[in-house]
């Protein structure tokens, strides 16, 4: 469906910094399914494909992956203005925000309706992370590394990190080094 | 516990924070056991429910689960402690990642860097998938199961607005109590 729709470039820096404020103050639980669908469905700023990409890079970065990718995306478009911005519209407002939170969760805390409702917030959350990741599967058509070793790889990482529980580190150390040798193949021979 | 730092503890802590920035590979959380030991065991500036309470509200509230680490800084000593666990978490994995991300743009073309972001994107699938599955089996009642699993769809196939489906299962959450 990306593919189709050509994508667009934010106009400012200011852009970039709302954008992001957006993207953090729908993201309870967690900003990761809601920034895949505000960059690339919304706003357009991504493909899938690029997304993936650049979640990757974050990923392997240190520091929060959705930071590392605003940053990143606020480089692309407007360099360190752009990267400033993003960030500070990801943490400026929901920094607040979580000192207001505290002071509630202090009152609030031992309410059971709360924690109720929090329970099934995380259950939902849990499906936003599970739909993005389904949706993120059309981005691994074209990857060099094929379709079964992609397949591989997905499966791979669920039972490492899901399964045994695994240290993220390792995972993307070993499985990340195959990978990245797999793909060198298979670039080789395109 | 709500102490004022002093100069010597500001800089103590931010620094200590600077370090496990550098090593939060995956995310602040990552480094939270060590989090844990220097503010409530070390430094006694946190008990542990307030720890794991910091946790919850970073997660319950809008924006980047990392914030949970100003949460922690907050409760240790205010304002003040929150701008050194914050700062400290955030600035040197940003200006590492910043000239890391940077350097490989510049190198985009190399087979070495494609195959690189290449051979990550299916194990970021497969760890969305896992981060998913793990907070799925936090469910206490067959309707979070439901709930998890008619997200989990919704998204996939529609435009149902975030926020909309968080609303519900607070609704089902408390309905189901």
């Amino acid at each position: 469906m990306n593919s189709a729709n050509p994508t667009s470039t934010p106009a400012s820096a200011r852009e970039l910094f709302w954008g992001f404020n957006r993207i953090a103050l729908q993201g309870f639980g967690g900003v990761l399914a809601v920034s895949q669908r505000v960059l690339c469905e919304q706003k357009r700023w991504l493909t899938t494909t690029e997304f993936v990409e650049l979640l990757a890079v974050a990923q392997a970065l240190p520091g929060p992956n959705v930071c590392n990718l605003a940053l990143m995306v606020g480089d692309r478009f407007f360099r360190w203005r752009g990267a400033l911005a993003a960030l500070a519209g990801m943490l400026l407002f929901p920094l607040l925000l979580v000192v207001a939170a505290t002071w509630l969760y202090t009152r609030f805390a031992d309410s059971p309706q709360v924690a109720a409702a929090l329970a099934g917030m995380g259950a939902v959350s849990a499906g936003l992370v599970i739909g993005t990741a389904l949706k993120l599967i059309t981005s691994l058509r074209g990857n060099p590394l094929g379709k079964t070793a992609s397949a591989v790889l997905v499966l791979a990482t669920l039972v490492l990190i899901a399964g045994v529980r695994w240290p993220l580190a390792a995972v993307l150390i070993l499985l990340g080094s195959l990978a990245w040798w797999r793909a060198w193949q298979g670039l080789k021979q395109s | 516990m709500n102490l004022s730092l002093s100069a010597a503890q500001w800089w103590a802590l931010f620094g200590q924070f600077c370090v496990l920035s550098l090593l939060s590979f995956g995310g602040a959380m990552t480094v939270a056991p060590d989090m844990h030991r220097s503010l409530v065991t070390q430094m006694g500036l946190l008990t542990n429910t307030q720890f794991n309470a910091s946790i919850a509200i970073a997660q319950a509230a809008p924006g980047p689960n990392v914030l949970f680490v100003a949460v922690l800084g907050y409760q240790a000593a205010g304002w003040s402690g929150l701008a050194a666990t914050t700062l400290g978490i955030l600035l040197p994995s940003t200006t590492v990642s910043w000239f890391a991300s940077r350097w490989m743009q510049r190198r985009a073309h190399w087979r070495a860097i494609q195959a690189f972001k290449a051979g990550l994107a299916p194990i970021v699938v497969g760890l969305l998938f896992s981060i998913g599955w793990i907070l799925a089996t936090h469910a206490s009642h067959w309707a979070h199961v439901l709930l998890t699993a008619l997200t989990a769809l919704l998204v996939w196939k529609t435009r149902v607005p975030m926020l909309l489906l968080l609303a519900v299962g607070a609704g089902v959450g408390v309905a189901v109590n």
